[in-house]
């Protein structure tokens, strides 16, 4: 079991509804995928109303919806935009981005530690999405944040891993914190990675929605996910640079060492 | 009068923002509303009054990640 803000989820795979085929692809990925958790957004709505029709999807999944202020350059932008969603999606979860450079898609992390002030002192739940930064995931949590949700790589790269050693590191020092690692991964070994650093969960959408079969790739990153917990539960060895025998030495035959 | 609409100009005659969200045939949509940048709630719509050169967002659920 996973917990965010007090409430527990079975599955460690938060998965992202935007790129999809279609909305029956999508819907059958959500299945796919296990996830109890998506990340939605709001976005202007035209006179065909097709915001409408997604959301009725959605509601179908049953999931708990995680709303997204992706787009957002700005403090201002992105404690408005959370507010909107507030009220359209009846959550105080609120997955926070504030961009600060087009790229790399970068978080502004100055921006979002401020509006991950202002958002909690609202009463808002808030999932930062950030930086691999220590000292920032340090003023996330000052700021009120119970979650953090650090970058692998840039959004939609599906490079992996960027830098193992300073998610190893945020994992460490934040031992009792949530930890999800979102954005960037590209294949089910990466998300396995993540897992078996200790990450509580993974979220990811473009891997699964551009995959030749997002249905399989959902099901993929599933299985990896739940074998990268398996991993880091069961207690993976140390790594060490000299090989060590695992067939027991003593009795081999032919051998000239004392029995 | 001429105000902007998810970035574009629009006349109307509604008065309130309410008004706005008929006219423009969201009665009844899951939406969310903010005037010149500034959160205006459901509970707000009928009392929010329209100026000219008002920039209004309306915004729905959508695909994200």
């Amino acid at each position: 079991m996973a917990g965010f803000y007090g409430i527990d989820v079975a599955s460690r795979f938060m998965i992202g509804t935007a790129g999809y085929p279609s909305p029956a692809i999508l819907g059958e990925a959500i299945h796919a995928s296990g996830a109890e958790i998506v990340t939605v957004s709001l976005r202007r709505e035209g006179a065909g109303g097709a915001g409408q029709a997604f959301w009725d999807l959605i509601r179908q999944t049953g999931c708990r919806v995680l709303p997204n202020t992706a787009g957002c350059k700005t403090v201002k932008e992105a404690v408005t935009t959370a507010q909107m969603a507030r009220e359209v999606f009846e959550t105080p979860w609120i997955k926070l981005e504030v961009i600060g450079e087009d790229d790399t898609l970068q978080p502004d992390v100055f921006a979002l530690v401020e509006a991950a002030r202002v958002l909690t002192d609202d009463g808002f739940q808030v999932f930062p999405y950030t930086t691999d930064d220590l000292i920032v995931a340090e003023k996330l949590l000052a700021a009120g944040c119970e979650v953090l949700m650090p970058w692998g790589a840039p959004i939609g790269s599906g490079r992996g891993l960027n830098n193992p050693y300073q998610l190893r590191t945020l994992r460490a020092h934040f031992s009792g914190v949530p930890l999800v690692v979102d954005a960037g991964l590209g294949l089910p070994s990466h998300a396995a990675a993540a897992m078996e650093l200790g990450y509580d969960a993974i979220l990811l959408n473009t891997a699964v929605a551009k995959a030749g079969d997002p249905v399989g790739m959902a099901a993929a990153f599933r299985d990896a996910i739940t074998a990268g917990r398996a991993a880091f539960e069961a207690g993976p060895i140390e790594v060490r640079d000299m090989a060590e025998p695992s067939t027991p030495v003593a009795g081999t035959p032919f051998w000239q060492g004392a029995e | 009068m001429k105000i902007t609409v998810n970035g574009a100009t629009y006349e109307t005659g509604a008065v309130t923002l309410a008004a706005l969200l008929s006219e423009l045939g969201h009665d009844g949509a899951v939406v969310a509303t903010a005037v010149n940048g500034e959160f205006a709630g459901r509970a707000s719509r009928a009392e929010t009054m329209l100026r000219a050169e008002d920039e209004i967002e309306i915004v729905a659920p959508m695909q994200g990640g």
